[in-house]
């Protein structure tokens, strides 16, 4: 190889400055003492840990910084973050919707109002609206069995709810981050 | 000798080795037990359940393909419970699989349709919500069809273990998992290399080839006047194509395939064989030229697509390592819009030009950009072995039966050097024949080097000695061997000179575009790779013309149009270059 020396071709080190620049100096710490270790795939979920608390959430970069310098090939990083539940794939809205789907939830037709929430913002469970106003996600049981179905937006309860005021709802929190982004602009003048 | 057991399987008492699987066991006695998932040449997975046996003692069902046999077992292969217990399995597959067998790809060779009939299915009982995936048809090389997918996971075993690239993966959870790149990306935005191993050990049609056939009939029909259109074949063709046809593997179909060509209407029919030794000249040349201390060593040999992209996305900083040959394929191709051209005083631009390739990954090396004369792509569309043999049913050419005829000229020739280059080894055997006679002045021993022969996933090194010098060479086959190799020179353990990698395991003949081998036998099947690859080296001894540069045709190029082996013409044409290339692979 030592006739090789002299190439250009390496993007190695380029690359790698650049997944090193993505993520902060501790969990590149972990990730540099880990990499010395045998079993070096096996800290990928404590990474991923510990990206998505410094982040709030896990984007495409963080993935492929995270599967690079562990040298995890990119496909399963991205496979296990998608299988588990409580990894974040995006940033989270400032509203987190988190529709209630314990027994008597369920049974006052949680399943209607989840159905017109993932309509209404066009996302799925796990993800959050293109305006980044709202997140949704599901709970089992928030205590209020009372007033079922219920859904929780930020720490606001809401119910007995029906589908056809999910509209209004999300309308009236639209407003609100509406007239925070007026006042915080106020602010900064 | 290995302690042997004793075990019942349908009664029937039997003696196999400690370690045997029941699945095995039970293959001894003449029992096929169904399954799916399974792959003798991957790692056992387990999960589709359908090789599930009864046995004794137990009151669950136990996977046949991951459970040893143990003393005293004894098995039921097909008792009422296991025979409802299997077909329930294979209904519930169906249940979430499309229901468009009539105008699927993989109609006639689907393992799950031949399953779903073997087990006695004959209507579906649920109708409900079925998982919908978008098809990713982007790709130069590569379909995924997520809907067609059972989950096997095959596919992800070979670009794992065999490969080396990683890939795939299973992705999300439950209902809506789903195999693909990271992040879903399309195909050719990811790691793939497009060898199109995913597309041969896949059961179903969820990794398919892009299809070329449509715009080479579109070619076909027009106006001979309007559209010259040349039709070229890899060595590794002949050797398989007549297994589409019911052929026992390994019989070579040259002059039948040459035939069914020709009624089919092209207008000429070459051989890449020609360019193959085209490429040993050049490549030789280069060799020699290393060894005079003119360039890095090892040399590494660059006909494979796969093997390119993978160098180029895993190993980039050994580019300069890389024969800047082109393949034999872009060789002949562009000679074809050059040289034959001129002969023919035709404007390239009115000749289409049909590559017919064993290779998936040969249709994106066709449509990369350097590959073009003049900003047209030199191979204008690239079919697969499956895709010609599925042309020449389609048109209604009784196969079997064609007579047997013979090339065109002038670009039809070849010796056996470029016969043998489907298989692996057999690039390293060519150039090596036609370096001797350089380096000594005449042709070495018997011409063969068996050293270098071989099949499947493998890697073989041997020393020749020729004029005074000592040549290490190696050869691998399957990128994962392929890295073995490499990471080997990277530390400096070995000191080779001539690496030749191919990056289907067994070589091009066991390539991504090579026909489904008949249910029951798998790809890279040694038998299978065996057999293609006698034929090619049966082709190549029965030849009196064995060396590349014993060509006559290749010294009448070389006269008439380029010159001398790496001359500024050959340069111009013969040879490319390679950039590094992201998404970084993983190795």
């Amino acid at each position: 190889m030592s006739a090789c020396c002299h190439c250009t071709h390496d993007n190695w080190p380029e690359l790698e400055r650049g997944y090193r620049a993505m993520l902060p100096e501790p969990i590149l710490a972990f990730i540099d003492e880990n990499r010395q270790r045998e079993r070096n795939e096996s800290m990928l979920i404590a990474t991923l840990h510990m990206v998505q608390a410094h982040f709030g959430h896990l984007g495409p970069g963080h993935l492929e910084a995270v599967a690079q310098l562990m040298q995890i090939p990119l496909a399963k990083v991205t496979g296990v973050a998608t299988f588990y539940h409580y990894f974040r794939l995006q940033p989270r809205g400032k509203y987190l919707i988190n529709v209630c789907l314990g027994t008597a939830c369920y049974v006052k037709g949680a399943e209607k109002i989840a159905q017109k929430l993932t309509d209404e913002l066009g996302i799925r469970f796990g993800e959050t609206s293109k305006d980044g106003v709202f997140s949704l996600e599901s709970t089992r049981c928030v205590g209020t069995c009372g007033l079922a179905p219920v859904v929780m937006i930020g720490d606001e309860v809401h119910g007995p709810l029906t589908p056809s005021q999910v509209p209004a709802l999300l309308e009236s929190y639209l407003a609100r981050a509406a007239e925070d982004l007026v006042g915080e602009s106020a602010a900064n003048r | 000798m290995s302690q042997m057991i004793n075990l019942k399987i349908d009664g029937e008492p039997i003696l196999v080795p400690a370690g045997t699987t029941v699945m095995d066991a039970a293959e001894k006695i003449g029992i096929h037990i169904p399954r799916l998932c399974y792959h003798p040449d991957l790692s056992l997975e387990g999960n589709c359940r359908v090789c599930i046996v009864q046995v004794e003692g137990f009151d669950h069902c136990l996977a046949s393909c991951a459970t040893t046999a143990w003393d005293g077992m004894e098995v039921q292969t097909n008792s009422p419970v296991i025979r409802q217990a299997r077909r329930d399995i294979v209904e519930l597959l169906l249940d979430n699989h499309p229901k468009d067998c009539q105008t699927c790809d993989r109609d006639g060779n689907c393992e799950l349709q031949n399953l779903a009939y073997r087990m006695g299915v004959r209507e579906r009982h649920f109708e409900g919500k079925r998982k919908q995936f978008p098809i990713d048809d982007a790709g130069a090389a590569v379909v995924r069809n997520a809907e067609k997918c059972i989950l096997c996971g095959r596919c992800i075993r070979v670009c794992g273990e065999v490969q080396g690239v990683f890939n795939l993966s299973q992705h999300g959870r439950g209902f809506t998992t789903v195999v693909g790149p990271a992040n879903l990306a399309p195909m050719d935005e990811s790691a793939c290399i497009q060898c199109g191993q995913c597309v041969s050990v896949c059961p179903t049609a969820a990794f398919l080839e892009q299809d070329h056939t449509e715009r080479v009939w579109e070619a076909l029909g027009h106006p001979r006047t309007e559209k010259h259109v040349v039709v070229t074949t890899a060595p590794a063709i002949r050797a398989a194509l007549g297994e589409a046809f019911g052929l026992p593997m390994g019989t070579p179909v040259t002059g039948k395939m040459v035939t069914a060509l020709r009624r089919m209407g092209f207008d000429a029919i070459f051989d890449v064989n020609f360019s193959a030794d085209l490429t040993i000249m050049e490549e030789a040349h280069e060799l020699l030229k290393r060894l005079e201390g003119d360039g890095p060593l090892p040399l590494l040999t660059s006909c494979s697509p796969g093997w390119v992209s993978f160098l180029e996305k895993f190993y980039p900083e050994m580019i300069p390592l890389m024969s800047s040959c082109k393949s034999p394929m872009q060789m002949q191709s562009t000679l074809i819009k050059t040289y034959y051209a001129e002969q023919k005083g035709m404007n390239p631009k009115d000749i289409y030009v049909v590559s017919v390739m064993p290779c998936v990954a040969k249709k994106f090396e066709a449509a990369r950009p350097e590959h073009t004369l003049d900003g047209v792509p030199t191979t204008d569309a690239v079919i697969t072995t499956r895709e010609l043999a599925q042309m020449i049913k389609s048109y209604g050419i009784d196969f079997t039966r064609l007579p047997d005829s013979d090339f065109d000229h002038p670009l039809g020739t070849s010796s056996g050097a470029g016969d043998i280059f489907g298989a692996t080894g057999g690039v390293m055997e060519a150039a090596l024949r036609t370096a001797a006679f350089k380096l000594t002045g005449k042709n070495l021993g018997n011409l063969e080097l068996t050293e270098v022969r071989g099949v499947t996933g493998e890697i073989r090194e041997t020393s020749v000695s020729l004029g005074g010098k000592t040549l290490n060479v190696a050869v691998a086959n399957g990128l994962q061997n392929a890295k073995i190799l490499l990471d080997a020179v990277k530390r400096g353990e070995k000191e080779y000179h001539l690496i030749e990698i191919m990056a289907c395991p067994g070589g091009c003949i066991c390539g991504g575009g090579q026909p489904y081998p008949p249910i029951g036998t798998y790809t890279m099947n040694h038998d299978l790779a065996k057999a293609r690859a006698k034929a090619l080296y049966s082709i190549d001894s029965a030849k009196t013309l064995r060396c590349s540069h014993d060509n006559p045709d290749i010294q009448k190029l070389y006269a008439d149009f380029l010159g001398e082996p790496l001359s500024h013409k050959a340069h111009e044409l013969l040879h490319t270059h390679y950039t590094a290339r992201t998404p970084r692979g993983i190795r």
